[in-house]
């Protein structure tokens, strides 16, 4: 973890909710896909945590849903401003146990991180197939990005406006992957473990204090002990995840 | 160096900043980014006789100066403390360390400070009396004198290291609780914990945190946590560790002022991971501001005249 001040350099909206912030400065921290950076915004107590879309050396890709008050905050923020962060948070994706051919499936704003996974999936020589849930068209976050990586990318929306009508979870069985990659709401993540083939990896989500293993705030119940989501995660191995009432 | 020094029952500390219990963890994460050691001490994560899960999340939710949390004492229990987090810490960490030590019997207290009593790391046993008494109704043993007078004995019993009660401020007048904690054989006190409170998601129209209620923390509540120390430190002998809100030099002074022989810093960790070495850093030039030698010979100022 390190705290750097970035300068935003590009703060625009891609869809109706999700904005995309680049932010020129130090990315050393980050040393994996599916990292997050903790973000301070000016007039808010805690950190906003959003997960890096993608990085090279100088900038850093986030793409954000405005949620509330404080993401309506981050999407008045202006190029030129300066950004408060702490960078290269969690344990993010290992790409070691992905074989030729990983599925990478992503749902709604659980899409972003798996654009730098696919990225470096890629770079390693690996051919992902990616399969991206939104609930309309308008919703589709990074289509062509994937696409333009090399990656065969299907797409399903719960109205059928694009790709597949429905879940990700009907399009699955009809692909062949040696591993699995999920990213997305917990309803989506427990579908799509349930209807996996193989090992992987499922990125959580959960509401957070500090965002780097202190407060234990964002704690969960794995077979192999208590994992803060912020610190141990937010990438569990499929193997480990526990579907039970956590608490 | 002697300018800021402070002594907690016979202990001298280098200065009076210590992280506070649950915003620190075991200390290794902070050890990652600054030498902890520059810290006057700090207080471990609250532990139990056994280990605990804690409450469902969410356990977090957001104030405008602060925050609410309902972690329910999550930790991995004493002995693994003593097995495992206490020898990791010894390798970052040259000083003794104040153990925060939680339970929901009096026995249950008792037993976990006998098990820390046994540790050379352990500088002051914490005891956080604001957990609920599972033998008598739910009631937590901070919001009654007899209750927390009756744990102070037990654990007094059972260690020669100093006890410091940890009082709760949801009650309707902190002075008696702390009196009968003095007369019970406590070497100090520190307040405040978290005071109870609750946030609505308005989409949601429910609690935003799981557990519905949670004890709020942060900025805010500093003027509610110094108010409880100066009345606190009018009423007793024993020294007093004040907390609640503390984020800035400026903040540890005028705890000092109040009577506080050493400040705890809690929420701002959480916030600026290094704010403890910010605040260390700043706190000469704040004592150098408003004409101050040293911290000991200002503790209760506020009090004179």
């Amino acid at each position: 973890m390190e705290q750097v001040l970035y300068t935003i350099r590009e703060n625009v909206p891609v869809t109706a909710e999700v904005w995309r912030m680049v932010l020129a400065g130090d990315t050393g921290a980050i040393t994996a896909p599916g990292q997050f950076l903790n973000l301070r915004v000016p007039g808010f107590t805690l950190r906003r945590p959003i997960s890096v879309c993608d990085w090279d050396e100088g900038s850093v890709t986030l793409l954000y849903k405005v949620l509330g008050h404080g993401t309506e905050a981050m999407a008045a923020m202006q190029a030129g401003d300066k950004v408060d962060a702490l960078t290269g948070l969690g344990n993010g994706f290992d790409t070691g146990k992905s074989g030729q051919r990983p599925l990478l499936v992503g749902g709604g704003v659980g899409t972003p991180p798996l654009y730098g996974l696919c990225r470096v999936l890629r770079r390693e020589g690996k051919e992902p197939v990616v399969l991206l849930g939104f609930g309309t068209a308008g919703d589709v976050l990074l289509e062509k990005e994937f696409a333009a990586l090399g990656a065969e990318v299907h797409i399903a929306t719960e109205d059928g406006s694009a790709g597949r009508k429905g879940f990700v979870t009907a399009v699955m069985p009809e692909l062949s992957y040696t591993y699995l990659y999920a990213c997305g709401p917990l309803p989506m993540l427990r579908a799509v473990d349930a209807a996996a083939k193989t090992g992987g990896q499922l990125s959580f989500e959960e509401r957070m204090g500090c965002g780097f293993g202190v407060c234990m705030g964002c704690s969960r119940k794995t077979k192999s002990g208590s994992k803060r989501i912020c610190k141990d995660g937010p990438v569990l191995e499929r193997g480990e995840v526990l579907w039970e009432e956590q608490g | 160096m002697g300018r800021t020094r402070v002594t907690l029952s016979g202990w001298e500390l280098d200065n009076p900043v210590i992280p506070a219990s649950g915003t620190f963890g075991y200390g290794l994460e902070f050890a990652e980014l600054y030498d902890i050691n520059c810290l006057g001490t700090f207080s471990v994560k609250g532990t139990t006789l056994a280990p605990r899960f804690g409450n469902p999340t969410p356990r977090i939710a957001e104030c405008p100066a602060g925050l609410i949390n309902s972690v329910g004492l999550q930790n991995p229990g004493v002995d693994h403390v003593l097995a495992v987090e206490l020898p990791r810490l010894a390798k970052v960490y040259r000083k003794k360390v104040i153990a925060n030590v939680g339970g929901f019997s009096v026995e249950e207290y008792a037993e976990t400070c006998r098990r820390l009593d046994a540790s050379d790391q352990v500088g002051i046993l914490e005891v956080n009396v604001s957990c609920p008494n599972v033998d008598h109704g739910g009631m937590s043993f901070g919001v009654s004198p007899q209750a927390a007078a009756q744990v102070t004995k037990a654990v007094k019993a059972v260690t020669k290291k100093p006890v410091y009660i940890k009082l709760s401020p949801n009650v309707t007048d902190i002075v008696p609780i702390a009196k009968a904690c003095e007369e019970a054989g406590a070497d100090g006190l520190c307040l405040i914990n978290t005071l109870l409170g609750m946030r609505v998601d308005l989409k949601t129209r429910r609690p935003v945190i799981a557990n519905r209620m949670g004890g709020y923390s942060g900025a805010g509540i500093f003027p509610v946590a110094l108010r409880m120390v100066y009345q606190v430190c009018e009423a007793v002998r024993i020294p007093v560790i004040g907390m609640g809100g503390v984020s800035t030099a400026e903040d540890v002074l005028e705890m000092m002022l109040a009577g506080a022989a050493a400040v705890q810093v809690g929420t701002a960790n959480l916030i600026d991971p290094w704010a403890c070495k910010r605040i260390i850093e700043d706190l000469p030039a704040a004592m150098e501001r408003y004409g101050m030698d040293s911290l000991e010979e200002i503790i209760g100022g506020a009090h004179h005249g």
